[in-house]
């Protein structure tokens, strides 16, 4: 049988394989060519989540915990998921008015868009907790309560040394790039939380899930093999006392000012109170926002740490080192001899003391004679060793940074300030080149003029004393549980010995600072059984050129023989050094060495517990916050949050106008607060610090 | 068994058997792959008859046995029933409409105690052989026009009442005898013109439409041009061109967008414009919101973009065996049925994907070369049946799949799940094997 058309079968058979071809063509594209769908599949399907490790624990040199972590419960919300539920019942439970409930889910759409959760309510108080928890079925999918670890304080205080945690901002992921941050982490922002972030943090780990077409979790992708376990954070072991922390802040109630105690053999600070204290329990919890803007508005500044932070004159307790230096320099002796009439007449202008007398170097220190130690420092000045006052002043700063003044400690706090030690070049910019010469800063001699200092610095300057001749870096962390892996401890493990004095010459100083507490100025403050070598101080200062009370100050180390605590207590604008400093500082050396405080003492504990001492310059300011500046602040409060609202509209198109008009007609969110953010110190005066303008105006009247 | 019986196995071309097992394997491991969840029961799972990969082992069980009932008939019964098998599928097609299910996307489809049977699947099967019947009469003369117009007839009346169905996918399957024809001796201009239309279509979709006449009238002026010898010589030519002009336009302003806006379904069209990537210009109303989620919701563009994704996910190795993140977990909807092609290449890969594709056109040349083997005309045009039908289902269910044709509801040949369309296929390549297997007899 004949067979036509038989060539079509080839044809045929042609469009057969051209067909193929095409196609193989187009899977050859998206199989091998193109990258794009592979992306695509695992932004469709994996799913990673970060897994966090609980945050290290802080102990005091007694491991007694004095940071933990707790778990907090938020309510998140899913504005997208938010549908037919019963409102009504919701802001009930809730206690919040359907207004609100609209606000927040138009706040959470613009922080987050509508598909992604967002903190509807953090922290939830406990009962609202139960409350919500019960009743959560209602609620499912556009609501679900997420745990979230937060920071405890057993002890309640130290809040300014242990510092906080807080959410991560943009800033702060740009300095802390492929460290593992991503935003809506929390890191630590202050104290040890943020020096030794590293440590306390842990390793984060990663689970890869897979996920289906509805967003549901289906398990580990490939059973886990890509997941990384998280790493528990490390523990720290800080040389602090909670209790003698305690006993200082609650010395220091009432006042302004700052304690810092530092066993001198180690360099680990043992207290280091700045008053006024807070509690650090107030910036965790649901009403972190507004106890931080409270914070943040005292004029007491409480946020600022002054044991590392604020600046004041040392005062008397820097004649010790003066001592030391003209000993050394051997421009005196011992026994070299001033005689003091009432003032110091060397430059003219008489620069006034209160207790006329002779003295040697002894009775000078115990007394505090302002006169001796203006000839001494005389004598430094105009060493004929040195060609020229450039050289000696020179000279004697280096001195002075040996003994760890003038520059930064290196303490394991964050925003530790260097202080000031004068030198020609000071000088020179003050009153052009070579126009001033010892009269002019004669009053450094008793720790008063340009000289600035740190709480930190002064005690550390005990300890040096103490030591006869070396220091360790103060530092609050001892040791850190998994191993010091960052190298964050080195620095406290060396020695400093600056200078090589010789201990006979501390020991004259000893005998002086013994005397100051036997028969001195601080006579008063004896601590029963227990040889105290210590050195008031009352410091003049001035806010914008206007005499203010003095600071009273006190500096110490004890038992004189193994000495085992150094401290520094201020009390700004309190009066004598005698008067406050002193006491207090007696009764933490009391509490430290024996554990407690002798009964008959406790009248003198309550009395300076009770007393009140706030800074009246403070007192005022605090009095005048009053309804027409807040309503200021609120107002520009609410033009930076419009305003946020706007860039962030323009970024992410999904409110209506009238729904913007809704915000801005009713907006009564607290400030925006940067947990970040250290509180700006360049605007806020410190009352310690003195101008130095006002340097010379008057000299002061020491005891 | 079939060694045992000498009688059925003599003259059977055992390649094609051995195609057949190894798709049918290939797809039960790949709707195993789609439909497996972990911690199933698998044993279980079969006994109970719960899991779509169990159903379709049993689908498979009663295809083999049916396959084994065909080799056992004689040849002769095909093509003496041919024209009986053809009003049975038409019938069987009329049943539909009163005892069609009312779900929406299943009009097509019998339920009867539990089973359900889709006719516009099983009728391909009676057109077949109808269709080979008619030809391969001794008073057939082909080369008449109308001839070629009662061929065109018997395959478009089941292709009509399954449109009527909602069915158009499986409608245009029916297209596919046309190359049985065009084999036959249909005249090639029929295929050329045919494909110019196509091609004149989709330039209507892709290129904005005053621009594209603008083209087609610069193509009439150069064909006036270069042929004015010939158009000096003879005026026919002259009309001719401007006769085509007049068409090409015409379809394009007004045939084109008629048929858009007033004759085709709107998701239809949708799915049109999706493959070119461009929006429906004949929407008839404006959207309200309804529409726009019903849009986002079954939109057939989600559907090609999740299954490019699965497949271009599988790279050149693929994914491995139950590893696809995609296909394992839902992202592909209908991916059992006319999307398995994902899993293939998720799982597979490139690899696995030029794998099966081979394997498929060994299939196809081995009928074609079958065919041509044949003897009888009815053996011959049978065969090139199959083949046509087998080749629209790969050809347009893998380009629907990787984003080349238009997502039009096919089942991949022995791949897909559900039994209807097993059965057609295993029925329409064991009734080849059978034929081929007499080859030698001539059949009418």
């Amino acid at each position: 049988m004949p067979v036509f058309n038989q060539s079509r079968s080839r044809i045929i058979l042609i469009i057969f394989l051209v067909a193929f071809i095409i196609i193989i063509a187009q899977l050859f594209y998206l199989q091998v060519i193109s990258v794009k769908y592979q992306r695509l599949a695992d932004e469709n399907a994996i799913l990673r989540t970060t897994i966090y490790p609980p945050r290290g624990l802080v102990f005091d040199r007694n491991k007694k915990a004095i940071l933990n972590n707790t778990l907090t419960y938020d309510l998140m919300v899913t504005p997208s998921q938010v549908k037919g539920i019963d409102t009504n019942f919701f802001c009930r439970l809730m206690d919040i008015d359907s207004a609100e409930f609209r606000e927040r889910i138009i706040s959470a759409i613009i922080k987050n868009k509508s598909f992604r959760p967002s903190v509807f309510e953090a922290s939830l108080e406990l009962q609202k907790y139960a409350r919500i928890q019960e009743n959560l079925w209602r609620f499912q999918n556009g609501f679900y309560i997420q745990e979230r670890p937060i920071r405890s304080y057993p002890y309640n205080c130290a809040a300014n040394i242990v510092g906080y945690i807080g959410e991560v901002d943009s800033n702060y992921l740009k300095k802390h790039t492929r460290e593992g941050y991503q935003s809506g982490d929390y890191a630590g922002m202050t104290g040890i939380e943020s020096t030794y972030e590293k440590a306390l943090m842990g390793e984060r780990g990663t689970h890869v899930l897979i996920k289906d077409n509805f967003n549901r979790i289906k398990g580990p992708y490939e059973n886990g093999a890509m997941d990384k376990e998280a790493v528990a954070g490390d523990n720290l072991y800080t040389s602090l006392d909670i209790e003698l922390q305690q006993e200082g802040e609650k010395l220091m109630n009432n006042k302004v000012g700052a304690i810092v105690a530092i066993d001198p053999k180690t360099g680990g600070i043992l207290a280091m109170v700045s008053a006024p204290a807070y509690s650090p329990s107030y910036l965790t919890g649901s009403k972190r926002r507004k106890h931080y803007s409270e914070l943040y508005k005292d004029p007491r500044l409480p946020l600022l740490n002054r044991t590392v932070s604020a600046y004041y004159p040392p005062g008397s307790t820097f004649k010790t080192l003066q001592a030391l230096v003209a000993l050394h320099e051997g421009v005196i002796t011992p026994q070299t001899t001033f005689s003091c009439s009432g003032a110091f007449y060397g430059c003219g202008k008489p620069m006034k003391c209160l207790d006329p007398g002779v003295f040697q170097l002894q009775g000078a220190i115990t007394h505090s004679c302002n006169t001796y130690f203006a000839n001494v420092m005389q004598r430094v000045i105009n060493n004929r060793q040195f060609p020229n006052m450039d050289s000696s002043l020179s000279s004697w700063a280096h001195y002075m940074n040996a003994f760890g003044l003038g520059h930064k400690l290196g303490v394991d706090l964050p925003s530790e300030k260097s202080g000031l030690i004068p030198t020609p070049k000071t000088y020179n910019k003050i009153y052009g080149n070579k126009h001033w010469n010892f009269c002019t800063f004669r009053s450094l001699s008793i720790g008063q003029g340009e000289v600035l200092t740190t709480p930190l610095q002064v005690a550390n300057e005990m300890a040096y004393l103490a030591n006869k001749g070396w220091f360790i870096t103060p530092h609050l962390v001892d040791s850190i549980g998994g191993g010091d892996k960052f190298g964050l401890l080195e620095r406290f493990k060396e020695k400093h010995i600056p200078l090589e004095i010789p201990d006979s010459i501390f020991e004259f100083v000893h005998n002086g600072m013994q005397g100051v507490m036997e028969s001195g100025t601080g006579r008063g403050s004896k601590v029963p059984g227990i040889v105290v070598c210590g050195k008031t101080g009352t410091a003049e200062n001035y806010f914008r050129g206007q005499a203010q009370k003095d600071h009273s100050f006190f500096a110490a180390f004890a038992p004189r023989k193994n000495p085992k605590i150094a401290i520094m207590v201020i009390c700004e604008n309190a009066g004598f050094g005698a008067t406050w400093a002193a006491p207090i500082a007696s009764l933490m050396i009391e509490k430290y060495l024996n554990d407690t405080i002798a009964a008959n003492r406790k009248p003198l504990e309550e009395r300076m517990t009770k007393t009140s001492l706030i800074p009246a310059l403070m007192q005022k300011q605090m009095e005048t916050v009053d309804s027409l500046q807040r309503v200021k602040e609120a107002e520009t409060l609410l033009k930076n949050y419009l305003q946020n609202i706007k860039d962030t509209l323009q970024s992410d198109d999904n409110l209506t106008e009238d729904e913007i008009k809704a915000i801005k007609t009713k907006k009564t969110n607290p400030p925006k607060e940067n947990p970040a953010k250290q509180p700006p110190q360049k605007d806020i005066v410190v009352p310690g610090k003195q101008k130095n303008a006002s340097l010379n105006k008057k000299d002061s009247l020491k005891r | 068994m079939n060694q045992r019986n000498p009688a059925i196995s003599k003259g059977i071309d055992w390649s094609l058997v051995w195609i057949y097992l190894l798709l049918v394997g290939f797809g039960l491991t790949a709707i195993f792959a789609v439909t497996y969840k972990e911690g199933d029961a698998v044993l279980q799972s079969f006994l109970k008859f719960k899991t779509d990969y169990s159903k379709q082992f049993y689908f498979f069980a009663v295809a083999i046995v049916l396959a084994f009932f065909i080799l056992l008939t004689d040849s002769k019964f095909f093509s003496a029933t041919a024209n009986l098998w053809y009003v049975a599928g038409i019938f069987m097609l009329l049943l539909v409409f009163p005892f069609h299910s009312r779900v929406k996307g299943t009009e097509s489809i019998i339920r009867f105690e539990g089973f359900q049977f889709q006719p516009a699947e099983f009728c391909k099967i009676c057109v077949a052989l109808a269709l080979a019947k008619f030809l391969s009469r001794q008073e057939t003369n082909f080369s008449r026009t109308r001839s070629q117009l009662i061929a065109t007839g018997i395959v478009l009346l089941p292709a009509l009442l399954t449109v009527l169905q909602s069915e158009t996918g499986l409608a245009l399957v029916y297209c596919a005898f046309f190359i049985v024809m065009y084999r036959e001796g249909l005249p090639s201009i029929i295929l050329i013109i045919a494909s110019a239309v196509v091609a004149l279509v989709i330039a209507t979709i892709v290129v904005e439409p005053n621009t594209l006449a603008v083209i087609l009238t610069f193509i009439a002026a150069s064909a006036i041009y270069i042929l004015r010898r010939l158009v000096k010589r003879r005026r026919g030519i002259l009309v001719t061109i401007i006769f085509l002009w007049f068409i090409c336009v015409g379809i394009q302003r007004f045939a084109v967008p008629f048929i858009f806006k007033h004759v085709m379904p709107k998701h239809q069209v949708e799915r049109i414009f999706d493959l070119f990537g461009k929006d429906n210009p004949y929407k008839k109303t404006v959207d309200t919101d309804e529409s726009i989620i019903k849009k986002k919701e079954s939109g057939s563009s989600y559907n090609v973009k999740q299954s490019k994704i699965a497949i271009g996910s599988g790279r050149i190795r693929g994914k491995g065996l139950l590893k696809g993140t995609q296909t394992r977990n839902d992202f592909v909807p209908e991916q059992r049925t006319d999307f398995i092609f994902c899993t293939v290449g998720e799982g597979f890969g490139f690899a696995g994907s030029i794998v099966l594709l081979g394997i498929y056109l060994i299939l196809l040349f081995r009928i074609v070369t079958l065919a041509e083997r044949q003897r009888s005309t009815f053996s011959r045009c049978y065969a090139y049946g199959v083949a046509a039908v087998f080749f629209f289902h790969i050809v347009i269910n893998v380009a629907m799949t990787v984003g080349l044709a238009p997502v039009i509801g096919i089942p991949l040949p022995f791949i897909s799940y559900g039994g209807t369309s097993l059965l057609t296929f295993t029925i329409l390549l064991f009734i080849l094997i059978r034929l081929d297997a007499d080859r030698q007899m001539v059949l009418r």
